[in-house]
């Protein structure tokens, strides 16, 4: 890829998205769960000739999709992947949607069946001013996460090592990790100072 | 090939009438045209059409380099009035008016629309009620039975006529979906997009048990008369009725008669009690048998018979052991499918089994869901999200193109 190339990717994503491009080969496959807006897709399909599909639920979300011309399917992601077929794509990212899904395994393991790599990010739970909030008797809330506990879509929260484990336990081996806290990357203590991290794994 | 207005006496007293303002939004006056062909149209049965007409409408302006024309395929229904006030009735408005026109979904502005009434109907096009040149008399009984196939066939040559390789999309909901989904098969070069609404790759068995009990009410009908009842002088409108009372339950929701109707009687007796007998006695019959009667006098019934039978043969896997990715793979076509959730005759199910064949096949393809209360009915009805989502998709059709942008927006969203 060009270094111009890259440098639009970065001016026009928020700097996970931009690493999670990084992470996916010019010209390939790639389905984006829970794709929003399509602004991944458009950037991937604009700067890396990526083909891509995007799954969301959303009405006006998949309306703004097809505005920008990226291919969108509507269903419900705790539904499962049927729609696709195994090994259709070369990657499958899910950003910032895992913890708030039911069916945390079947998606992981639905994500390893239908690509040969797959893109995770997530809060890190284990940030350190979460722990805070617990030790002063509150749950947490943060712009990463600004929800109460009773309305929070994120039921399913969880630290790094507690996704590296799942990861190995479902059979998806960790390839890299890269973690975030707001724009800037972090790579000092990143279980108690990164508010987002995102993975790539390979998949059997 | 020739053409002819489909009625000079028609468009001569329009054109005598002080012009109508057409709301805004609106095609206008439209008149339609009847297309004649000459070279036999050999069919899917073995069987030849020597020749035949088709009733066109179309709106918009087509291009200089013709790339902006759109088809669309109609249901079972309906005819080639799809936008705008028919010239001779001013209470006729075309079917997917909502859809159609300057500044609607799909713009007229930018695209020119044709719409075609399907051979074997009965609104202009050569069908069952026509006259067998072989005769001199209604074909009658005598008419081939038609597949979806064989009206992609004799409207390519619609395409044709107006000098148009490709088509920048080719769109229709129900059956009209199956004609689409037929073209993007049958003909690949010329369809550029497709789009099919609340359609199937193929009828279920329930779909075709509520067609063969249509039939049966049309076929048992004393004044049938095998097919030939134009020479009886008679119409199987008891027959036809009936047919109409049942499609039209199928394509609504159980919740949407519900509110509409309810258990509400139609004209209790003192105190509200029941009638006891079996004439109308709650709403939902009274307003059944108007829509049937009021179709079995406009429609033919051997029209009727032969869509139904098309509908119930469309099955493009039928070649391809059941494998429909297989039987799409000859398509090249950008694809938007839409459904509705509350739809039981042609169910979201249905058109993931197509939008999973076609991803399969690495064909583009977005698909819609439309959380709808009305049921198969939707597809026809104004619903801001499905609308502005094939608005956005004909705005990315037109970018494509490198037609101009949208100049305005019309329609009850707007």
């Amino acid at each position: 890829m060009s270094s111009a190339g890259q440098s639009v990717l970065d001016s026009r994503l928020r700097p996970d998205l931009a690493r999670i491009a990084q992470w996916i080969a010019p010209g390939s496959r790639v389905l984006d769960l829970g794709c929003g807006d399509g602004t991944l897709l458009a950037a991937l399909r604009d700067e890396r000739q990526v083909i891509g599909a995007g799954v969301e639920i959303d009405d006006t979300q998949v309306i703004q999709c097809v505005r920008r011309g990226v291919h969108v399917i509507q269903q419900n992601l705790e539904d499962g992947l049927a729609l696709f077929d195994d090994k259709q794509f070369d990657t499958v990212v899910l950003s910032q949607t895992l913890q708030s899904m039911h069916n945390t395994e079947h998606i992981l393991r639905e994500m390893g069946r239908v690509a040969r790599q797959g893109i995770v990010s997530f809060p890190n739970f284990g940030y350190w001013r979460y722990g805070m909030a617990i030790l002063a008797g509150r749950m947490p809330v943060s712009g990463q996460m600004p929800y109460q506990w009773y309305n929070t879509p994120n039921i399913h929260l969880c630290t790094l090592s507690d996704f590296e484990d799942l990861a190995r336990a479902v059979g998806l081996p960790i390839i890299e990790r890269a973690t975030f806290h707001g724009p800037r990357e972090t790579t000092f203590l990143p279980g108690w100072r990164s508010t987002l991290a995102v993975y790539r794994f390979a998949t059997s | 090939m020739s053409t002819s207005s489909i009625d000079a006496g028609a468009r001569a007293a329009a054109a005598a009438l002080p012009p109508v303002a057409a709301p805004a939004g609106s095609v206008g006056v439209v008149t339609a045209t009847l297309l004649h062909f000459d070279q036999p149209l050999p069919l899917a049965s073995g069987q030849t059409l020597p020749a035949y007409e088709l009733a066109v409408e179309t709106y918009g302006r087509l291009n200089a380099d013709r790339s902006n024309a759109v088809l669309i395929c109609h249901a079972l229904n309906a005819s080639h009035h799809v936008a705008g006030v028919s010239s001779t009735d001013p209470k006729d408005i075309g079917w997917w008016d909502n859809m159609v026109g300057p500044g609607k979904p799909l713009d007229t502005d930018r695209f020119f629309v044709i719409g075609i009434n399907n051979l074997g109907s009965c609104f202009g096009s050569t069908g069952p009620a026509s006259i067998d040149p072989a005769t001199a008399k209604p074909w009658g009984a005598a008419f081939p039975v038609l597949t979806v196939e064989d009206w992609v066939h004799a409207q390519a040559r619609v395409a044709d006529h107006f000098g148009i390789a490709t088509f920048a999309a080719v769109m229709g909901g129900s059956l009209g979906g199956m004609q689409a989904l037929s073209w993007a098969i049958t003909c690949p070069e010329r369809v550029a997009h497709c789009v099919v609404i609340a359609s199937t790759p193929r009828l279920s068995a329930q779909n075709i048990g509520f067609n063969e009990v249509a039939r049966r009410a049309i076929i048992t009908d004393p004044d049938f008369h095998g097919g030939d009842y134009y020479a009886h002088g008679t119409v199987p409108r008891r027959g036809l009725s009936v047919a109409r009372m049942i499609g039209h339950i199928t394509y609504q929701s159980d919740d949407d008669m519900a509110e509409k109707f309810g258990r509400n009687q139609r004209a209790p007796a003192a105190d509200g009690e029941w009638r006891y007998g079996y004439d109308v006695e709650f709403e939902v019959e009274s307003y059944l048998r108007y829509q049937g009667e009021k179709f079995s006098r406009y429609f033919d019934a051997n029209t009727y018979l032969l869509i139904t039978r098309a509908l119930d043969y469309f099955d493009p896997s039928r070649t391809t052991g059941g494998d429909l990715a297989r039987a799409l793979a000859p398509a090249t076509a950008d694809f938007l499918l839409v459904s509705f959730t509350t739809d039981w005759r042609f169910p979201p199910e249905r058109s993931r089994e197509t939008v999973r064949a076609l991803l399969k096949n690495g064909n583009p393809v977005s698909y819609g869901e439309i959380d709808a209360p009305h049921g198969h009915d939707a597809f026809l009805l104004t619903d801001s999200r499905y609308h502005a989502l094939v608005a956005g998709y004909f705005d990315r059709v037109a970018a494509k193109l490198g037609l101009s942008e949208r100049a305005r927006e019309a329609g009850e969203n707007s």
